[in-house]
């Protein structure tokens, strides 16, 4: 705890986490976003209509919005509250959408491609390794480029695809942040846990200010939990909102 | 009136769970089927009658929310 209190930035992080009925990731994520900024997050009905005032970041976190009823993430992306977060975004505002969370944005329009079932159907939960591919953005700044890291994923709908232009567009701009890989680093068929085009663990719009992944960072980031490779993306955050301040 | 919207997906999407019922097609020994693609039908109930209306509140739908035309195609009848 110490160790993360040395780390925390002087900012005031505001984050806004929206809540669906069937999500069930928005605690675990608020405890993060709590440890890394200092500051708690406001949790956002998804009937509302508007984000709270002076909101930094829009998290979009894991779990089953309305049972994956239809597609995944596919009802959520069309609830009011989306709009705002549209607008948001349009405005450069940062948005994070993890697991369900990166389903609903890619729903909403927000990313590119879409997460289908894992090629070998199963629901897959336990750790998996993930290369950053770059340290130069707000979402992996507390990253050094190539770094591995460790989070677990827990997902049966995160086999990302989109059609060929936008797979090649989205390497050209050196948008995928994380891919799935081995301990060492090593990308392959052999590493790649759901059948996602090109090992894709998470993307970032054409602007840079949207993520969505599908691994759960905010699962790492206490000792208690075994591991806290994930407080690498939320102390960038925090970092990246306070230089931007 | 009755409408149906059926959702497949495109071609060259790979299917996994179509794949996964045409195995289990070959297992149970049921002949003469070379391939599967599994997609969604929804049964709509219109009221009026006037069909080019209905026929436009169908394809909203099916544009807005029905079919992630990423990956699906729709179709649209009145039935």
């Amino acid at each position: 705890m110490a160790g993360l209190c040395r780390l925390r930035l002087e900012t005031c992080m505001k984050s806004a986490v929206l809540v669906f009925p069937g999500i069930n990731r928005e605690r675990d994520m608020a405890r993060a976003l709590k440890l890394a900024s200092g500051h708690d997050s406001t949790m956002v009905w998804h009937a509302d209509t508007a984000l709270p005032k002076g909101t930094d970041l829009v998290v979009v976190p894991g779990g089953f919005s309305y049972g994956d009823y239809l597609r995944c993430g596919a009802i959520a992306a069309r609830s009011p509250v989306m709009d705002a977060v549209r607008a948001f975004a349009a405005d450069g505002g940062l948005v994070l959408g993890v697991c369900n969370g990166f389903q609903i944005l890619c729903e909403s329009g927000l990313l590119p491609g879409i997460l289908m079932r894992n090629a070998k159907l199963k629901f897959i939960c336990h750790d998996v390794h993930l290369r950053v591919e770059r340290s130069d953005t707000a979402f992996t700044r507390g990253y050094n480029a190539g770094q591995v890291i460790r989070v677990p994923i827990a997902h049966g709908e995160g086999n990302y695809t989109a059609d060929a232009e936008t797979l090649k567009r989205l390497e050209g701009d050196g948008r995928v942040l994380y891919r799935y890989c081995s301990a060492t680093g090593e990308v392959g068929d052999l590493h790649n846990i759901n059948g996602a085009a090109q090992s894709i663990a998470g993307i970032v719009n054409e602007r840079g200010n949207v993520l969505g992944m599908m691994p759960h960072p905010e699962n790492h980031v206490e000792d208690i939990m075994g591991c806290t490779d994930g407080r690498g993306l939320f102390a960038g955050l925090v970092e990246h909102l306070a230089h931007a301040a | 009136m009755k409408a149906r919207v059926t959702v497949t997906l495109k071609n060259g999407i790979l299917d996994p769970q179509g794949k996964a019922i045409e195995g289990a097609l070959k297992s149970l020994g049921v002949e003469g089927i070379a391939s599967v693609r599994q997609g969604k039908v929804f049964d709509i109930e219109i009221p009026g009658a006037d069909k080019a209306k209905a026929e436009a509140a169908l394809k909203d739908a099916a544009d807005k929310l029905l079919a992630n035309t990423v990956i699906e195609n729709y179709r649209v009848e009145i039935v």
